[in-house]
């Protein structure tokens, strides 16, 4: 930052006369309290939250009675940080113009002379900026006190004792209804299985076609009604009768009926014979 | 386990305010037993319990959302040696956000703008926000409907506080105020504003 030769010119003649004519008046005339010397402008124009706050410093700094504010020099010292601000590049935002317009509004007014009763109607132009002014400076200060309060993690920790999981880990209380209960759940499930692996064993297609295939072994004929046992059951009768449509499908054995409703003979089929 | 004397009771407390990872109200506490004791009697114990841990390193104290220990500020530069890092400290625009929700709540974007006289960025209302300390509490009845923040519980807590009464007293400004008449002030404010339309 080349702040000090930017800044340098403003003590020169020509530069005073290019604030004077900014302000319509000398800056020379502002009062020596009011005046911040330029080299202290760059710390403090990053500081400022906006331009009330800005206003708000230069009245504190000058002392001035912010219920009579001097229009006159507050508005040309602000013209200066904004006109500063300006020529730094500092990114100028609109509220700062827009108070810039506003300052220099209440100033004309302030300056017009008007006829008595309308002055009377309209007040202290000043009276909407000061009430802005009174309201930003009071929560700026209630923010001070609030970042001094004690806050949690930067002036004090919650204390929180290690409980070791285990320790409140939640056992579920069992009675001795629920331990029958449980009992007689585990027999019905053992039972279903036990019995499905049993069918299983007894339903199995492929052995009922190798018991029918050991019955044919001889490879004569064999009445279709002799290869099934009737003390199987139904369920055993009709995974016998799939195993020998499965003997068919796979042309290991032959069906034979000579004419309808003659008894069918079953014998090996010539191939399966052979082998 | 069997309770008899108030002092069984007292330790129950401590032990659950111990554990315990929030504050506690006296509602929880009351929870505590399988019969009531009865709210002035929990309150009671905790005004026991405060007194029994006040010359040690860590305090009971009452907050917004209930009882809780923590350690006490003065032993913090000592705490804050064993920490990785330092908390991060707010910036003047995310303080003065945050006192204008805490002190004029609920308002609205625009309310905060107004007082401090600058756009407000998302990002003070999202940090302000991700912290817990403020959240929408509703919308105003006006066109676009701009969202209400107010302060949380957790603020409260975060800032040892057990109501919105016990934040710092605004300064004698309002004083100053009251010395301005007001109603000048705002005929003044109409007067101009019917002037610009």
């Amino acid at each position: 930052m080349n702040l000090p030769l930017e800044l340098a010119p403003l003590e020169t003649a020509a530069q005073m006369q290019a604030v004077a004519r900014l302000y319509g008046e000398p800056l020379l005339q502002l009062p020596a309290d009011l005046y911040i010397p330029p080299d202290a402008l760059e710390i403090i124009l990053e500081a400022f939250e906006g331009p009330l706050d800005l206003l708000l410093y230069l009245i504190r700094k000058a002392n001035l009675d912010i219920l009579d504010i001097p229009m006159a020099p507050l508005t040309a010292q602000y013209l200066v940080y904004v006109e500063a601000m300006r020529s730094h590049n500092l990114e100028l935002a609109a509220d700062y113009l827009l108070m810039a317009a506003m300052l220099l509004e209440i100033k004309s007014r302030m300056l017009l002379p008007r006829p008595p009763r309308e002055r009377e109607e309209e007040g202290d132009p000043r009276a909407e900026l000061v009430r802005r002014l009174l309201d930003y400076e009071q929560m700026k200060m209630a923010a001070a006190r609030l970042d001094v309060l004690p806050r949690v993690e930067r002036d004090f920790e919650w204390v929180s004792v290690f409980v070791a999981e285990k320790v409140v880990e939640r056992l579920p209380e069992v009675s001795l209804h629920d331990l029958q209960l449980a009992w007689l759940t585990i027999m019905k499930k053992a039972r279903l299985t036990q019995h499905h692996r049993v069918r299983r064993e007894e339903l199995s297609v492929r052995e009922h076609m190798s018991a029918i295939l050991r019955k044919l072994e001889d490879g004569t004929f064999a009445v279709f009604d002799s290869l099934f046992d009737p003390a199987l059951g139904p369920a055993g009768l009709v995974v016998g009768f799939l195993a020998v449509l499965e003997l068919v499908k796979e042309r290991l054995v032959q069906v034979a009926q000579n004419e309808a409703f003659a008894p069918i003979y079953v014998k090996l089929a010539d191939a399966a014979h052979d082998a | 386990m069997q309770l008899t004397t108030p002092e069984d009771f007292k330790r129950v407390i401590e032990a659950a305010l111990l554990a315990a990872p929030a504050p506690l109200a006296v509602a929880d506490l009351r929870r505590l037993f399988e019969s009531d004791p009865g709210g002035d009697f929990v309150r009671r114990l905790l005004e026991d319990l405060r007194a029994e841990w006040s010359g040690r390193g860590v305090e009971l104290v009452q907050l917004s959302s209930g009882w809780r220990f923590q350690t006490r500020p003065e032993y913090q530069v000592f705490v804050d040696r064993l920490k990785e890092e330092r908390p991060p400290r707010y910036s003047r625009a995310v303080l003065e956000t945050l006192a204008i929700i805490a002190y004029r709540q609920p308002v609205t974007r625009g309310d905060i703008e107004d007082i401090r006289g600058v756009a407000v960025s998302p990002n003070v209302l999202k940090t302000l926000e991700s912290r817990g300390w403020i959240d929408v509490v509703g919308h105003r009845d006006t066109p676009g409907r701009p969202a209400l923040f107010a302060t949380t519980r957790r603020f409260l807590d975060d800032l040892g506080l057990r109501s919105l009464t016990e934040l710092p007293a605004l300064t004698e400004i309002e004083r100053i105020m009251d010395l301005v008449d007001t109603k000048e002030i705002e005929a003044a404010a109409a007067a101009a504003t019917e002037k610009e339309l």
